[in-house]
């Protein structure tokens, strides 16, 4: 039975969330924009309804919620935006054209950030500590009278870590700098409060989090009000942020998805902790030299990146085709490049070679996990001898 | 479907006619189909594993499907969220500063570059071929033309072939809105002779949330949603796999069954035929040109288009007033203003628009509703230009 340990990158479609998306694939099919007929509304009223579920998740209110392709487009519009309509409207002699993000972000907001470049705004792209995490005095200082906008990852796609929101939130809302944060790993998984994070904008994913692929949000501050110019207009939905027909039955989808996670996160980050615990023991007393990255304690409750010494991880993968685990992230995963994220935690291209992540979620079972160590394990130290390397740890169980 | 409410000439509402095709349409049941069979990949297109694999290989299989509906090659393809990104990735995406946009496209090319300049429609609603030439001629080159194939409001359509040929004169490019044609009327991307083409996925039988952009082959863009370089690099994000699968399968059926839009086109005429018995003073605009089968654009003078589609609704016939993206803010239509539409028929205009489902019954439960509502106004207030 193949086992899919690569949550990270997308994750199975909850049957309950099928099950609410499939009437508004079906019967309900109108335009949620046409205000005029019975069928339009019923569809704007679930698109309501859904966004209510995606608010209440992270304490906001539901006007502050708008819906994007996915969490791709939430980071290029959060980012584009708010510095071009920062550029478009000054409010004060010095502009406000530096936006300070980390060198591990996701790619999508590196990406923002370059094409901002070009358009003359100052990124500075701030290293991390070998743990992880950002350090909040770098960040502290990084901040200037012309910062405009911090952003930075809640929880990491690659290696998991989790960031200080409230304290990031805390600096840069005494600076009065913008705090968004690419929130496509963490919604869902783990508690999230915009007001208490002091978050201004936020990014959200429906695939990650046992939703539909192909939809997201983005969380947008109304107080005080955060401005942003749209990426994408025409027909003027989404208050102008964001034109487009909405696709009901995906909006109905991460609406769902959202509502299970408020209910289901507190057991669910348990139990994943302890199957993450018992991988993570596993392993270690299997494999010797075993590393994890990243910070052990600031952590999503599902997800782990080792680097399985002297052997490169696509090796690893090749040896083990009933298990889906990658080398980072799936946008860059067909990449024969070392992740960039790995080479900023300090790890040089060799180890960086070796870095697997693992993602375990919703549906993975103790039973999985346990075969899941057995023959990363069994290849790990087959590949070791292969290459004249002691694999199998001296100190069996 | 549901509900014995009383409607608004007083008759009960035992069924619900939807008349509101240009807006969106019902999945195709082959479109359902599809977006089961891609229900168990869990995996991310881009992965590289088993998982990633087959999502791609489905995703890989849509494209084919759909780059059949216009004959191009898949290549040619890019996903994206739906018409309105990929009329912005066509307008912002080709680095042609100048651009030019008739007057009746839809608000997404309007808006996405505020500052193009605009070309005339005559009172039928097409493009003035000699004022594109002109225009071209007295600007600087090179630059980029769009120009919808079909109208979304009036279902009337431009003379593509010779709006390419014009701009292909001037080294312009051209962009072409092809939404709401396709699978209404047979497409080829050849004839059709445009550099860069929009389709929609909902408007012909697929999920709302995708569509895609069509892209001459050696065209470079710059992408409009910059990230981990899917699409070839030209549209980040990992990719709606259930909305592509839908698309395909909506895709394959619309191009194989386009002729139920013969039976659907004397369904139109007929439901004209009967406006024009009940009223003779109803104006079916753009009717003596070239029109989408499926799309009626009328005028009841003296009567405003919300209050037609208000008590349609109340007796269970589902029609618009125009665009529906646009339905819920007030302010009369840019397409009919463009056409020279006299302000008393440009408030007084509705949109009814048919699919593959319609039947004569729908006609006549419009054309029921629409009677009582004709012969009620006409008796409160007789106007001076009612017949």
């Amino acid at each position: 039975m193949p086992i899919y340990l690569d949550n990270q990158s997308s994750t199975r479609l909850d049957p309950h969330v099928l099950d609410a998306m499939l009437p508004y694939f079906i019967e309900q099919y109108g335009n949620p924009h046409s205000a005029s007929h019975p069928y339009g509304r019923i569809a704007a009223e679930a698109i309501e309804q859904a966004r209510g579920e995606v608010a209440a998740l992270i304490g906001a209110d539901p006007r502050e919620v708008i819906f994007t392709s996915g969490a791709t487009e939430a980071n290029n519009l959060a980012i584009k935006g708010a510095a071009r309509f920062a550029r478009e409207h000054p409010r004060s002699a010095t502009p406000r054209d530096h936006i300070v993000t980390l060198t591990t972000e996701h790619k999508c907001v590196l990406e923002s950030c370059r094409q901002l470049e070009r358009e003359g705004f100052q990124v500075t792209y701030l290293p991390i500590q070998a743990s992880g995490l950002v350090s909040l005095d770098a960040l502290a200082t990084a901040l200037s009278e012309q910062t405009l906008l911090v952003s930075v990852m809640a929880a990491h796609n690659e290696i998991g870590v989790i960031q200080p929101l409230v304290e990031i939130g805390e600096i840069c809302r005494s600076k009065g700098v913008l705090f968004h944060t690419d929130a496509a790993q963490a919604f869902g998984k783990i508690a999230l409060d915009v007001d208490a994070m002091r978050i201004d904008l936020m990014s959200i994913s429906g695939h990650k989090v046992y939703g539909p692929k192909g939809i997201g949000a983005l969380y947008i501050r109304r107080r005080p009000r955060v401005r942003l110019l749209p990426l994408i207009d025409g027909g003027g939905q989404e208050r102008d942020l964001r034109s487009g027909t909405l696709p009901t039955p995906l909006c109905v989808g991460i609406g769902r998805a959202a509502g299970i996670a408020a209910t289901e996160m507190t057991a669910e980050a348990r139990r994943l902790r302890q199957l993450r615990d018992r991988l993570q023991t596993g392993l270690t007393r299997r494999v010797a030299g075993l590393r994890l990255n990243g910070d052990a304690e600031s952590r999503l409750p599902g997800s782990l990146n080792f680097c399985f010494p002297g052997i490169p991880a696509i090796q690893l993968i090749e040896a083990c085709p009933g298990i889906a685990i990658s080398t980072g992230s799936a946008c860059t995963s067909a990449s024969v490049e070392p992740s960039y994220v790995l080479r900023a935690l300090g790890l040089s291209d060799e180890d960086a070679n070796t870095g697997i992540r693992i993602g375990l979620g919703r549906f993975t079972t103790p039973a999985e996990v346990d075969l899941a160590i057995d023959a990363l394990a069994a290849a790990a130290t087959r590949l070791a001898a292969d290459s004249g390397m002691a694999g199998e740890s001296r100190n069996p169980i | 479907m549901s509900g014995n409410a009383r409607g608004w000439s007083g008759r009960e509402v035992r069924t619900r006619t939807y008349l509101d095709w240009n807006a969106t349409t019902p999945l195709r049941p082959e479109a359902a189909a599809a977006i089961a069979s891609v229900l168990s990949h869990c995996g991310n297109p881009s992965s590289v594993h088993h998982w990633g694999r087959a999502a791609r290989q489905a995703m890989e299989g849509a494209r084919q499907s759909v780059g059949a509906l216009l004959d191009v090659r898949p290549e040619r393809i890019i996903f994206v969220s739906g018409g309105t990104e990929a009329n912005h990735l066509a307008l912002l995406g080709t680095g042609r500063n100048r651009v030019l946009v008739s007057a009746v496209e839809h608000d997404s090319v309007l808006r996405a570059v505020p500052e193009a300049e605009r070309i005339p429609v005559d009172h039928d609603g097409i493009v003035e071929l000699d004022m594109l030439d002109r225009l071209l001629a007295a600007g600087p080159r090179p630059a980029l033309v769009s120009v919808m194939l079909a109208n979304n409001e009036t279902g009337v359509m431009q003379p593509v072939a010779e709006i390419a040929r014009i701009a292909r004169g001037h080294d312009a490019l051209f962009h072409c809105d092809v939404a709401q044609a396709a699978g209404r009327i047979a497409l080829d991307a050849a004839a059709i002779g445009a550099d860069l083409v929009s389709l929609s996925a909902h408007k012909l039988g697929g999920p709302p949330g995708i569509g895609a952009l069509v892209v001459a082959g050696g065209m470079e863009l710059t992408p409009l949603l910059r990230g981990g370089g899917q699409e070839s690099g030209r549209r980040a994000g990992t990719e709606n796999l259930l909305g592509i699968a839908g698309f395909a399968g909506a895709a394959g059926a619309a191009a194989t069954q386009i002729a139920v839009y013969d039976r659907i086109r004397e369904l139109r005429d007929s439901l004209e035929a009967g406006i024009a018995a009940i009223a003779p003073d109803a104006v079916v605009l753009g009717a003596a040109v070239p029109r989408l089968p499926n799309t009626t654009a009328v005028a009841m003078p003296g009567l405003s288009a919300e209050t037609q589609v208000i008590a349609l609704d109340l007796d269970g016939v589902m029609v618009s007033a125009g665009a529906a993206c646009s339905s819920g803010k007030v302010g009369p239509s840019h397409v009919l203003q463009a056409m020279g539409v006299g302000p008393d028929l440009v408030v007084s205009t509705i949109r009814v628009s048919l699919g593959w489902t319609s039947s004569e019954a729908d006609v006549g439960h419009f054309l029921e509703a629409w009677a009582a509502l004709y012969q009620r106004c006409r008796g409160r207030a007789p106007r001076a230009h009612a017949a």
